[in-house]
C-alpha cells in the first residue's frame, strides 16, 4: 500500500520495528509460558535450570484437575450441540424474513455478546438462586448456550446470504418440504460453516470463565473456574502445564479448522 | 388502481411468515431465558432487602459510598485508558500489516490472533510471570542495571491496564485492519502522483478512509473493557477495584445481594450513556469528511 | 378439441407500490411451448415463479388441468423447475442430483436408480452418473438440470432463462435439443426469454410480456409479422415505425392515416422487386454500415424521422457506392407493411 513511496525507507524502517514491538507484546505471554511448564522446579525461574514432566503429572494425577477438564469438554460439547441447532434455525428465519424483524430477531440474539459477563453471571446467579439450581450442571449450561448463540449466528448468517438459495427452491420444486430441504440441502453445504459455527461454540464455553465462577461449584466447576481460583491464591507451576496443553489444542483445533477451509 | 388481496392468499402469507418466525424461537427463549430474564432480575433484586421486602434502601447505601464512586471513576480510567492504548498501538500495527502483501499479512495476522484464541486465564497467568517483582521482566530490568529495584508492575493498575490492552488489542485491531485493506492502492498512488508526502498522505487519505474501522475498533474495545473482570480481579490484585470486581465482592463475600444488584444497574447506566455518545460520536464522524483548505 | 394444461387467471402481485404482475390471464394447451418473452423487470419471471408457488399472488387463480394450485405449496405441484444457474446440489453427485426427486417420492432404490439412468441417457448423458457435479462443462450442467427436471414426469416444466449463460453455439445447440425432448416427452413447457430470436426458433406460442402486462400472445410468425403493439414490434426486431403520412403508396392512392410498422429488412431499393402494390419512402442517406449478411441504411426521411433499411449481401449490387447525403428511395410491399392498431407516432 505504500509502495508509492519507496524514499521513506526510515520511515518504513520505524513502522516496522514499532509494529514488531507490538507483535512481540501480543505474543509474549502466551509463549512465556511453555518453558516454565517443564521447569523442575517450584520457583518461577527464567529459563529453568532443569527440566521436568512434574507439572504434567501434577495435572494428570489430580483428581480435582480431572474432573474439572471432564466437566469443561462435558459443558463444551452440549453447548455445541444446543447452541449451534438453534442458532441455524434463527439464521435462517432471519434470513428469510429479511427486513426489519430479521433485524430485530439480530438485535435481541446479539445481546448476550454485548452484555458484560460479570451482569450475566450475577443476573443468572438470582434466577438459578431462585430455583435452587446454583452449581448444577445445567445452570452454567443454559450460561453457555446463551453465550454461543450469537457467536455461531455471526458464523452462519453471513454464509447463509452467500448461499444459492435457488436450491432450496429446487429442491422444495422437486417435492421437498421444508424439513427436507434444510436438513437435504442446506445443511450439508453448509457443513463447513457448521463445523467452524460448532467449534467457536465449543471454544466460548471452553473459555468462558465468568458465568462458571458465579454458578459453577463443587465437582461442576469448570477448567477456568479452578484456575481463576488457582490463580487468585498461589501461582502454581501446575497452570503452566495446563496453560501449554490449553494452547496447543486450541491452536491445533484452529488450525485443523483452517487449513480443511481451504482445501 | 386499488387490488383486491384474495384473503385465503394473504392468510398463507401471514402463516408462511409465522412458520418462518417459528424457527427463530428456540434461540430467542433461551435469550430470553439466559440473558434478558436475568438482567431483569437484576433489576428486580435492587429493590428488595435480604428479607425479600420491596426497598430503596439498597440505592441509598451504595450512591452514598466512596467505594462505588471510586469505582465508577477506576472503570473509566481503566476503559479509556485500554482505549488509548489501543488507538496508540493498534493504528500503526494495523498500517504495517495492510502495506504488505496479502499472503505475508495473512500469516502475521495469525501470529497477532494467537491471544485471541487462548483462554484468557492463560495470557492472565503469562502477564503475572512476566511482570511480578521476580518475574522476566524485572530481572532483565534489574540485570542490565536499567533499575535499581525491580519495579512495581502487577497487582496495581499498570498491570491490570497491560492485561486489559494484551485483550483489546486483537479485537480493536481486526475492524481497523480490514477497513485499511480496503483503500484502493491506486488512491495512495493517485495522492502521490499529485505530490502529498507520506506524512499527508497517512493523514489527509488513509486515516479518514480508516476512520470506520478505528471507530468500530474502539466501540468494541469499550463494550469489553467497561465490564472486565477476570484481568481486573487477578493482576489487580485486590487493589484494582472497578465495578465488576466490587460487584463479584459485595455479592460473594458481603453476601448483600441488593446491593451487588444497584452496582450492576450502574454498569447497566454507564454502557447505555456511552451507548449513546458513540451513537452521536458516529453521527459526528459520518459528517465530518476532510474538507477543502479555506481559502 | 384440445385440454387446457395451465390456466391463469388475473393473477396480480405487487411489491410495494411496484406491480410486477397486472391482472395477468393466460390459457395454455397441454402438450403446449409457450414463452413468456420480455425485457428484464417485465413480469415473466415472476409469472413463472408464481406458477412454481415462490411468489405468492395478491389475488388470482392457477389452475394445472382443472385443479386450483393457488395455495399449494411448491412442493406438492409436480411441476418441473430449470433453474436459470440451474441449481444443480453440488454436494451429490450428477446420479444424486437426477434421482433425488424419486427419493422424495419413495420410490425403491434400484428403480429410482433405473430411471434416473434412462432419464439421463435421454438428455445424452450416458457415463456420467457419478462424476461430481462441479466436473460438469456449463451444456452438461444444463443437461443435468433438465434431467432432474424431467425424471419424474411432470406435467408442466418451466424453464427460466435456462440458457443464458451458455456461449452462442452451445445455446443454438440446446435450443434445438430442448425442442426436440419438448416433441418427444410432449410436457407443457413454459420457457422464459428476453432473446427474441429464441423465443422465435422454439415456441409454438409467444406470450411478449411489458411492465407485468401481457401485450400479445400469439404464434411466433404472427408476433413478428403482425405485432398488435409498437412494444412488441419494436422488441421483435429492427421495426420502422412510420408515422401516418410519411409513406408514400407506389399506386399513386391515397397515403395511409394509420401508423405503420416495416421490418427493416422488408426493403428493397429496386421498385421492380415490390410490384405494384406497397409503398415507397423517400429520404436522404445518412450512415450506412456493412454487417456480413447484409447492409443497414440509416434514411432521414423528409419528416425527419429516421428509418433502418437492411439490405441482403446479395441483393445489395449497389450499396457500397453510396454515399452519405444522397437523397434516396426504399420500397416495400404491402404485404409487409403492418398498420398497427390505435397506434400513434
Amino acid at each position: 500500500m505504500l509502495e508509492a513511496y519507496p524514499q521513506n525507507r526510515l520511515a518504513r524502517i520505524l513502522l516496522w520495528s514499532f509494529a514488531a514491538l507490538v507483535m512481540a507484546f501480543l505474543m509474549l505471554p502466551t509463549l512465556v509460558v511453555v518453558p516454565l511448564s517443564f521447569s523442575a522446579s517450584n520457583l518461577l525461574e527464567f529459563p529453568p535450570h532443569a527440566y521436568s514432566l512434574r507439572w504434567y503429572e501434577n495435572f494428570f494425577g489430580s483428581a480435582t484437575w480431572m474432573a474439572a477438564l471432564r466437566t469443561s469438554l462435558i459443558l463444551g460439547t452440549l453447548t455445541a450441540l444446543i447452541a449451534v441447532p438453534f442458532a441455524l434455525l434463527a439464521c435462517i428465519s432471519m434470513n428469510r424474513l429479511g427486513g426489519k424483524t430479521a433485524a430485530i430477531i439480530q438485535s435481541v440474539l446479539l445481546t448476550p455478546s454485548i452484555t458484560p459477563g460479570i451482569l450475566l453471571a450475577i443476573g443468572l446467579f438470582f434466577v438459578l438462586a431462585a430455583q435452587h439450581l446454583i452449581g448444577t450442571l445445567f445452570g452454567v449450561l443454559v450460561g453457555h448456550v446463551v453465550l454461543a448463540v450469537p457467536v455461531a449466528c455471526i458464523v452462519l448468517l453471513p454464509a447463509l446470504a452467500r448461499f444459492d438459495w435457488n436450491q432450496v427452491q429446487a429442491a422444495r420444486s422437486l417435492g421437498a418440504n421444508w424439513a427436507r430441504a434444510i436438513g437435504g440441502i442446506i445443511v450439508p453445504q453448509l457443513r463447513i460453516s457448521l463445523l467452524s459455527a460448532t467449534l467457536m461454540a465449543f471454544l466460548t464455553s471452553l473459555d468462558e470463565s465468568v458465568i462458571s465462577i458465579f454458578i459453577a461449584s463443587g465437582r461442576n466447576s469448570t477448567m477456568p473456574k479452578l484456575m481463576f481460583l488457582s490463580l487468585r491464591d498461589q501461582i502454581d507451576p501446575t497452570i503452566a502445564a495446563i496453560s501449554t496443553l490449553w494452547t496447543v489444542i486450541v491452536v491445533a483445533v484452529v488450525l485443523i479448522v483452517t487449513l480443511r477451509q481451504k482445501s | 388502481m386499488t387490488v383486491v388481496r384474495d384473503p385465503a392468499l394473504a392468510a398463507d402469507a401471514r402463516r408462511e411468515r409465522r412458520f418462518f418466525l417459528s424457527l427463530s424461537l428456540p434461540a430467542l427463549f433461551i435469550v430470553g431465558l439466559a440473558a434478558i430474564l436475568p438482567i431483569l432480575w437484576i433489576i428486580r433484586q435492587s429493590f428488595l432487602t435480604t428479607a425479600g421486602e420491596y426497598t430503596v434502601g439498597n440505592y441509598q447505601k451504595v450512591l452514598s459510598s466512596g467505594l462505588t464512586w471510586s469505582a465508577l471513576v477506576t472503570t473509566l480510567e481503566l476503559s479509556l485508558g485500554t482505549l488509548a492504548a489501543c488507538i496508540l498501538l493498534g493504528t500503526p500495527l494495523a498500517l504495517a500489516l495492510a502495506s504488505v502483501r496479502p499472503r505475508v499479512a495473512n500469516v502475521l495476522m495469525a501470529f497477532v490472533m494467537l491471544p485471541l484464541w487462548t483462554s484468557i486465564l492463560v495470557r492472565t497467568y503469562g502477564w503475572l510471570v512476566l511482570l511480578r517483582r521476580d518475574g522476566l521482566i524485572n530481572a532483565a530490568l534489574t540485570g542490565s542495571g536499567l533499575t535499581a529495584e525491580p519495579l512495581p508492575l502487577v497487582y496495581n493498575f499498570t498491570g491490570t491496564l497491560i492485561g486489559m490492552v494484551h485483550y483489546m488489542l486483537p479485537l480493536f485491531l481486526l475492524p481497523v485492519y480490514a477497513a485499511m485493506r480496503d483503500i484502493d492502492p491506486n488512491l495512495i498512488r493517485a495522492a502521490a502522483s499529485m505530490g502529498a508526502t507520506l506524512r499527508q498522505v497517512i493523514r489527509t487519505v488513509i486515516l479518514p478512509l480508516s476512520a470506520g474501522g478505528i471507530f468500530s475498533g474502539s466501540i468494541i474495545v469499550l463494550i469489553y473493557a467497561i465490564g472486565f473482570f477476570i484481568t481486573p480481579a487477578v493482576l489487580g490484585g485486590g487493589k484494582v477495584n472497578p465495578l465488576s470486581t466490587r460487584i463479584e465482592r459485595t455479592l460473594s463475600t458481603f453476601q448483600d445481594w441488593g446491593s451487588a444488584s444497584v452496582l450492576g444497574i450502574l454498569l447497566l447506566v454507564l454502557m447505555a450513556l456511552i451507548g449513546v455518545m458513540l451513537l452521536a460520536a458516529r453521527r459526528l464522524v459520518a459528517q465530518n469528511t476532510v474538507e477543502a483548505p479555506h481559502a | 378439441m384440445k385440454s387446457l394444461a395451465i390456466t391463469i387467471e388475473s393473477v396480480h402481485k405487487a411489491y410495494g407500490s411496484y406491480v410486477a404482475l397486472d391482472d395477468v390471464s393466460l390459457d395454455i394447451q397441454a402438450g403446449e411451448f409457450l414463452t413468456l418473452l420480455g425485457p428484464s423487470g417485465s413480469g415473466k419471471t415472476t409469472l413463472l415463479m408464481a406458477l412454481a408457488g415462490f411468489v405468492r399472488p395478491d389475488s388470482g387463480k392457477l389452475l394445472l388441468g382443472d385443479r386450483d394450485i393457488t395455495r399449494l405449496p411448491p412442493n406438492k405441484r409436480d411441476i418441473g423447475i430449470v433453474f436459470q444457474n440451474y441449481a444443480l446440489f453440488p454436494h451429490m453427485n450428477v446420479l444424486a442430483n437426477v434421482a433425488y426427486p424419486l427419493v422424495l417420492r419413495k420410490i425403491p432404490r434400484a428403480e429410482a436408480r433405473q430411471r434416473a439412468l434412462d432419464t439421463l441417457a435421454r438428455v445424452k448423458l450416458d457415463g456420467l452418473a457419478e462424476r461430481n457435479v462441479a466436473a460438469l462443462s456449463g451444456g452438461q450442467r444444463q443437461r443435468v438440470a433438465l434431467a432432474r427436471a424431467i425424471v419424474f414426469e411432470p406435467r408442466v416444466m418451466l424453464m427460466d432463462e435456462p440458457l443464458s449463460a451458455l456461449d452462442k453455439n452451445l445455446r443454438e445447440t440446446m435450443q434445438y435439443e430442448i425442442r426436440r425432448l419438448h416433441d418427444h416427452l410432449r410436457i407443457t413447457t413454459i420457457y422464459v426469454t428476453h432473446d427474441q430470436r429464441e423465443a422465435l426458433i422454439m415456441s409454438d406460442r409467444i406470450a411478449v410480456m411489458n411492465s407485468g402486462r401481457i401485450q400479445q400472445i400469439d404464434t411466433p410468425q404472427r408476433i413478428y409479422d403482425r405485432p398488435s403493439t409498437r412494444f412488441v414490434a419494436e422488441f421483435m426486431g429492427e421495426a420502422n415505425i412510420v408515422a401516418p403520412g410519411s409513406a408514400r403508396r407506389i399506386d399513386g392512392a391515397e397515403p395511409s392515416r394509420e401508423t405503420l410498422m416495416i421490418r427493416a429488412e422488408s426493403f428493397h431499393l429496386d421498385a421492380k422487386l415490390v410490384g405494384g402494390n406497397g409503398v415507397a419512402l423517400e429520404g436522404i442517406l445518412r450512415a450506412k454500415a456493412f454487417r456480413g449478411e447484409n447492409w443497414l441504411l440509416t434514411l432521414a426521411l423528409d419528416g425527419g424521422q429516421e428509418v433502418l433499411v437492411c439490405i441482403p449481401a446479395a441483393l445489395a449490387g449497389g450499396c457500397a457506392e453510396l454515399a452519405a447525403g444522397q437523397r434516396m428511395t426504399a420500397y416495400a410491399p404491402a404485404a409487409k407493411v403492418h398498420a398497427i392498431p390505435g397506434a400513434t407516432a
